[in-house]
């Protein structure tokens, strides 16, 4: 039977299994808009701006192991979707974006709400399609998907013309995808693995160094075995957090320019290094030559060769699939029967545990005049049992919630942190949310950040998502405040918000619950008050201390042991 | 050091775009890029000529080979190869000096394809040492306008890029 573009274009969303498509109607995606009300198969999700829909999407892709999928239309749609796509390829999230397009006769023409959409995405994709056949849209759908899944996950874009969409043909959807110069590695080489698993036990003072590739490739249970088999101390990145599990003793906590002391030194001074689905990126190991000044053995996991050796000079390359990459070093490493010096592994231990001393540990100075934000985030961490999904945006509050909630499990931490995207964390919980209902997420944010994408709240009480935002607002812009105060001579130039709205009636305008925090005392009772409520969505508006800056502190341009502990700067 | 990276990519529009835009995207330098299908017409062969530390040259070949339409790419460079460049080039020809420039086309083992009263317009086949050779021969004075391909290069004997 003969399909439009638009009803095969549904009819592959169905065939991939898409849940939910997070999306906003315009001219050039009509045809699509009346395919997707004729089924009700795929579930939209209407949101307020499509920045919004890419964001939801990489959310439930990021707390789930399926592809996110959004739907734009052409022009304008486009544009607005390009900071979320974006945000979806620095975190390599993997991700289906269909956007129309002007007629294919039109193309070129400048005509209404048209933009080269192929065009402008092309550096912030995996890969990008402009359908200009009606016979294509099937098979490209397929690779879209194949795609963006496969190898190192990422967003991909297909552009449909909106005649394309209105013409009709056969539907068969290709059962496999066969893309001639695209094979992602799956094993890695053996010899290679060998040589790692030597390397490691042979080391004296080893260190595990882990990203987001290990959440993605959900090979934290192998992460979790290789650490606890060898004993060695592990570090997440940002990325990584709940990778591996943070309470367990082994964990030397983040690292990069706001980790801990004693993950910071850990990589300064190891011998043996074993790199695992994380990129060397400058927030994480800071002055690049400060950190191949020490002569050490790097061990590089990853699925995309072109981040091995992109940054710092590598010693046992490793180019797979975690998984499957660690299962085999695991296998190598049990059946060599040997382990790693005891008596060099104690030594090792005892300097870390210097460290973690010198460091003093992740602190702040609590108060019972002024809310302290860590506070708030300590509070939500005791009272959830660290089994939140949370969500953030992007400033001081995203590093506090990363030092200060403890993460046990991979997918349950979202936040952008490649691209740095403001806005990113309030659509990104209607996507987790929709993905997990029933489960608690909360959005930790500030009120800088939420007010990019607030309209937002208007999509959660469309489709009653129960979020907890947990806002943190010291009425600056935090994060730029800091480096105002610390390397600007205290000039604050911007970074002060003046003007800001009722945020409890704003919560209230949208139909939420919306309750302002004052005081310290009332922050724990806040907090239950909210996670009561179980169907509703309270946006918690916490007043907190201005002049509080997050600590430890490796600033821009330096080396990981230049590290700043406190307030001596 | 001077690398010539050839690869072969899928003959679909918005191919060239990714890679010159992957090469401006990261700061790569391009001295000069060439391309035109194979004898499979879909495939296409790019020849690109650029510069860089071995670092640089081995995330160029990587950053490459992670183009989806890219199926296949090699860095000349690293073995033994040949490289040609085709230049066209307009020259004053004028008086005596008409009879110098047809030796020096000779010399240079060119061609003159185009005669007038004034002007000669030779073709030119080889490294790019040989025609900047040859420039420097003529002298810019007479030169009315330079048209060069940039270079192609293919391996010797048996390094063969296919798919």
């Amino acid at each position: 039977m003969e399909m439009t573009g638009a009803e095969i274009t549904i009819r592959c969303l169905q065939e991939e299994g898409v849940e939910y498509l997070f999306g906003y109607p315009g001219g050039a995606v009509l045809h699509i808009y009346d395919a997707l009300f004729q089924q009700d198969k795929v579930k939209h999700i209407l949101v307020r701006h499509e920045q919004a829909a890419v964001h939801a999407a990489d959310g439930y892709a990021r707390s789930s192991d399926k592809v996110g999928v959004a739907l734009v239309t052409s022009g304008p749609g486009l544009t607005n979707a390009v900071t979320g796509i974006a945000t979806a390829y620095m975190d390599s999230i993997p991700m289906v974006v269909i956007s129309g397009q002007v007629p294919t006769f039109a193309i070129g023409e400048d005509a209404f709400q048209e933009v080269d959409a192929v065009g402008i995405t092309r550096p912030c994709v995996k890969h990008n399609f402009l359908v200009k056949d009606v016979k294509d849209i099937a098979s490209t759908i397929k690779k879209a998907f194949y795609l963006a899944k496969s190898g190192r996950p990422g967003p991909v874009l297909v552009d449909i013309p909106k005649d394309v969409s209105a013409h009709k043909t056969e539907f068969t959807y290709p059962a496999s995808v066969n893309i001639r110069s695209y094979h992602p590695q799956g094993r890695g080489d053996s010899q290679q693995i060998r040589q790692a698993a030597q390397l490691l036990l042979e080391a004296k003072r080893p260190m595990v160094y882990a990203g987001g590739g290990v959440v993605l490739s959900g090979a934290s249970e192998q992460l979790t075995d290789l650490v606890r088999l060898l004993g060695f101390p592990c570090t997440n990145t940002l990325m990584g957090l709940g990778g591996f599990p943070a309470n367990d003793n082994q964990f030397v906590g983040m690292l990069g320019m706001h980790g801990t002391y004693e993950a910071n030194m850990a990589m300064q001074h190891c011998d043996v290094l074993v790199a695992i689905g994380a990129r060397f990126d400058d927030r994480v190991i800071g002055n690049v030559e400060h950190f191949a000044q020490v002569p050490r053995k790097i061990i590089h996991i990853d699925i995309d060769p072109s981040s091995i050796a992109k940054r710092v000079k590598v010693d046992v390359p490793i180019v797979g699939e975690l998984k499957l990459v660690l299962n085999e070093l695991l296998d190598v490493l049990r059946a060599s029967r040997q382990k790693p010096d005891v008596e060099e592994m104690a030594n090792w231990w005892r300097r870390i545990e210097e460290w973690r001393v010198t460091g003093g540990g992740l602190r702040y100075k609590n108060s019972s005049e002024i809310i302290k934000p860590q506070f708030v985030i300590e509070t939500l961490h005791k009272l959830t049992g660290g089994d939140a999904f949370v969500t953030s945006d992007v400033g001081q509050h995203q590093m506090w919630a990363a030092q200060y909630y403890k993460f046990n499990h991979p997918r349950r931490w979202i936040n952008s942190g490649g691209l740095g995207t403001m806005g990113f964390g309030l659509p990104a919980a209607m996507g987790v949310q929709l993905k997990h209902p029933g489960e608690l997420v909360a959005c930790v944010t500030g009120e800088g950040s939420i007010q990019m994408n607030i309209q937002e709240l208007s999509t959660c009480k469309q489709y009653h998502l129960p979020i907890k935002v947990l806002s943190l607002n010291n009425g600056y812009l935090g994060m730029v405040r800091q480096w105002q105060e610390f390397f600007h001579g205290n000039r604050f130039s911007e970074s002060y918000m003046d003007a800001l709205p009722d945020f409890v009636k704003v919560a209230e305008a949208y139909g939420h619950i919306g309750i302002r925090i004052d005081k310290p005392c009332d922050v724990e009772p806040a907090i239950i008050e909210a996670l009561s409520r179980k169907n509703d969505l309270v946006f918690m508006d916490f007043r907190t201390d201005p002049t509080e800056n997050v600590f430890p502190m490796v600033p821009g341009g330096k080396g990981l042991s230049e590290v700043v502990l406190s307030e001596d700067l | 050091m001077r690398h010539i990276i050839s690869l072969l990519m899928e003959n679909e529009a918005g191919a060239l775009s990714r890679v010159a835009g992957l090469f401006s995207a990261r700061g790569y330098n391009i001295e000069s890029l060439t391309v035109a299908p194979t004898e499979d017409p879909t495939l296409s062969r790019m020849t690109i000529v650029t510069s860089g530390s071995d670092a640089i040259i081995e995330q160029i070949t990587k950053q490459l080979n992670k183009l989806i339409d890219v199926v296949s790419v090699m860095d000349l460079s690293e073995g033994e190869h040949i490289e040609r460049e085709l230049m066209l080039i307009k020259l004053r020809a004028e008086g005596e000096a008409r009879e110098e420039l047809k030796r020096l086309t000779d010399i240079f083992r060119g061609r003159i394809l185009d005669v007038s009263d004034h002007t000669y317009t030779i073709e030119l086949t080889g490294a790019r040492v040989k025609l900047d050779s040859f420039i420097d021969a003529i002298g810019r004075d007479l030169i009315l306008e330079t048209v060069r391909t940039g270079a192609s290069g293919i391996g010797r004997g048996n390094r063969i890029l296919s798919l």
